[in-house]
């Protein structure tokens, strides 16, 4: 299975400028995503995982060692187009990613500019709002929306240029509950049924459940990487490391340090639940 | 004993963006909330609920189509002077404030709040000081640029420009939103300091269900435009339902304690913190051990 993302002694510094120091961020990072899966990168602010992402559709090129895109070197020029083709990218702040005045015209600059027929770019523009619930909004002033509805127009952005893989750094940082559920099922979505590659950079942890794999990055380095109860269940690493774990495991570490017999990986409010019932119907 | 006076009331407030356009949108109706001294509210709701447009007639950011706005029994609109003076009374922290530093060093950013409402010399240094030590902000980072500090650090430092003003109502628009848990904890005792220290009045809008429920005595829930709940954390959680209809969730260990309930199990509807959840399920444990 070709990994569509590969870093190989991946290293980065932010070059000094007007008033600040070189920041050095990682050293020698190595790192696959496999085509079609679901990665969560969580981590500590300041551990670099932005900055990783970035990397990934050539927003920032290495310092030192490659990073290969659907095969493609992240540094060659020439290729930028392409890489640029394959990943899209959605950032925190949707105001920073919307350019047109009217909500489908922003979703369509992708397609138009990448010389999608014309009829096909109505059918993108349209599909790609009706995933982010945004449909009855595409004759909409984009400026005029709330922060969290911006958002979901910025996603069908990029999900209008039918990219293999979405990497989506903290894009629900700034969306209600239910926001947060329909961009986590539409990428989750995304991934089951047409096979697109999501890398999800978040601090929710409840988002990073959805994944099937956590990577944990910590001080520009990788703590620990595995599926989502792997990771959770370590719940002290993931705590020294300035983590949260979601209320379930901590409902159930907290049990166990009182005593009780239950599995840290019980994850889902379901699983949780009939745990802990099954230990309280348990005799001492 | 005499019900005390509430510093901050709204009164009947509507609001409606771009009037007589084509994207004329009343944000929010016929809205009546009354804050006292000490209480800390959260405002939760979907976006596009109205949280944003409420809070912002608060500081008088923006003026009511209809209704009032009155701070400690008096309208905000009433002059000039008493508007300019609800800045320093009121004050509020945008979501993601640390994109509003400017100065050269933190100690003029935080000092430009107070400096405004005419403060110099010993005392600016002291409130600046105060500020900081409210957010945890070091002598050493008082002098630095804020553009050379962290992220969370930058954060803080904004915060404490507005604290740094002494306001009577403090209000917070999503203030831990970005932050990872350690940044999120230490920002959210901070302000817990703050509102005991001053006892000021604080309304926090935040998304995260976990964090109101942890923090805030009375949580009210805005739904298109309209206050739909108003109550303490126990009352609004138990209508799960509702609440997800809104847009809105409970925190998980809310629903983990509702599927235990619909299993048979006798537990209380109002939990919604893992500490008191923790300690309900080892008491049901003991009596069944009795």
């Amino acid at each position: 299975m070709t990994p569509i993302i590969q870093t190989e002694n991946l290293s980065f510094t932010y070059p000094a400028s007007e008033g600040r120091l070189a920041l050095p961020v990682f050293e020698n990072l190595s790192l696959e995503i496999e085509a079609g899966s679901f990665t969560a990168v969580i981590g500590p602010n300041g551990c670099g995982k932005s900055t990783l992402a970035k990397h990934f559709n050539a927003v920032l090129l290495p310092s030192g060692g490659k990073v290969w895109v659907a095969g493609m070197d992240s540094s060659d020029e020439e290729k930028l187009l392409d890489i640029r083709r394959e990943i899209g990218m959605v950032f925190q702040n949707p105001d920073n990613q919307i350019v047109a005045n009217v909500v489908e015209e922003d979703v369509a600059f992708a397609p138009e500019n990448l010389g999608v027929p014309s009829p096909e770019i109505r059918k993108r523009v349209d599909d790609a709002l009706k995933t982010v619930g945004m449909y009855e909004y595409r004759e909409h002033a984009p400026h005029l929306l709330s922060g969290g509805q911006k958002q979901r127009i910025a996603i069908a952005g990029v999900l209008a240029m039918r990219p293999r893989c979405i990497v989506l750094d903290e894009p629900t940082a700034m969306l209600d509950p239910r926001g947060r559920e329909e961009v986590v099922s539409t990428i989750t979505r995304l991934n089951r049924e047409q096979g697109i590659t999501v890398v999800l950079i978040t601090h929710h942890m409840r988002e990073a459940v959805s994944a099937d794999r956590v990577v944990v990055m910590h001080k520009g380095g990788i703590l620990t990487d595995g599926s989502p109860r792997e990771v959770f269940s370590q719940v002290e690493l993931l705590r020294k490391a300035g983590l949260d774990v979601p209320q379930t495991t901590d409902l159930l570490y907290s049990l166990r340090n009182a005593g009780w017999d239950l599995p840290l990986d019980a994850l889902t409010i379901e699983e949780c639940a009939k745990a802990i019932a099954a230990a309280l119907q348990s005799n001492n | 004993m005499a019900p005390t006076k509430p510093i901050i009331e709204i009164k009947d407030l509507t609001h409606t963006y771009s009037p007589g356009t084509p994207f004329e949108h009343t944000a929010v109706s016929h809205i009546n909330l009354a804050f006292h001294a000490g209480e800390l509210a959260g405002v939760i709701g979907h976006t596009g609920s109205g949280k944003s447009t409420l809070i912002q007639h608060l500081n008088g950011l923006l003026k009511p189509t209809s209704g009032q706005v009155l701070f400690q029994g008096e309208d905000i609109w009433k002059d000039k002077k008493f508007i300019h003076s609800i800045r320093g009374r009121v004050g509020l922290v945008f979501q993601y404030p640390e994109y509003q530093l400017f100065e050269e060093t933190c100690w003029k950013d935080i000092a430009f709040g107070p400096k405004n409402q005419g403060i110099s010399g010993d005392e600016l240094d002291a409130r600046v000081r105060r500020a900081a030590g409210f957010v945890g902000i070091s002598e050493e980072l008082l002098e630095k640029s804020p553009f050379d500090i962290s992220g969370g650090q930058k954060r803080r430092v904004a915060i404490a420009g507005v604290i740094a003003m002494e306001p009577d109502v403090l209000i917070l628009d999503e203030p831990t939103a970005g932050l990872d848990a350690a940044g999120r904890d230490a920002i959210l005792e901070n302000i817990r300091a703050y509102q005991q220290a001053q006892n000021a009045a604080v309304i926090m809008v935040s998304h995260s269900m976990e964090e109101v429920a942890e923090l805030c005595g009375r949580l009210i829930v805005m739904n298109k435009g309209s206050v739909s709940m108003d109550g303490t954390p126990a009352e609004v959680f138990t209508h799960a339902d509702e609440l997800t209809e809104m847009g809105l969730s409970v925190p998980q260990v809310t629903s983990v304690f509702a599927r235990l309930r619909a299993m048979g199990l006798d537990l209380p509807a109002d939990v919604y913190t893992v500490r008191y959840a923790v300690a309900r399920l080892l008491e049901r444990k003991e009596d069944r051990s009795c």
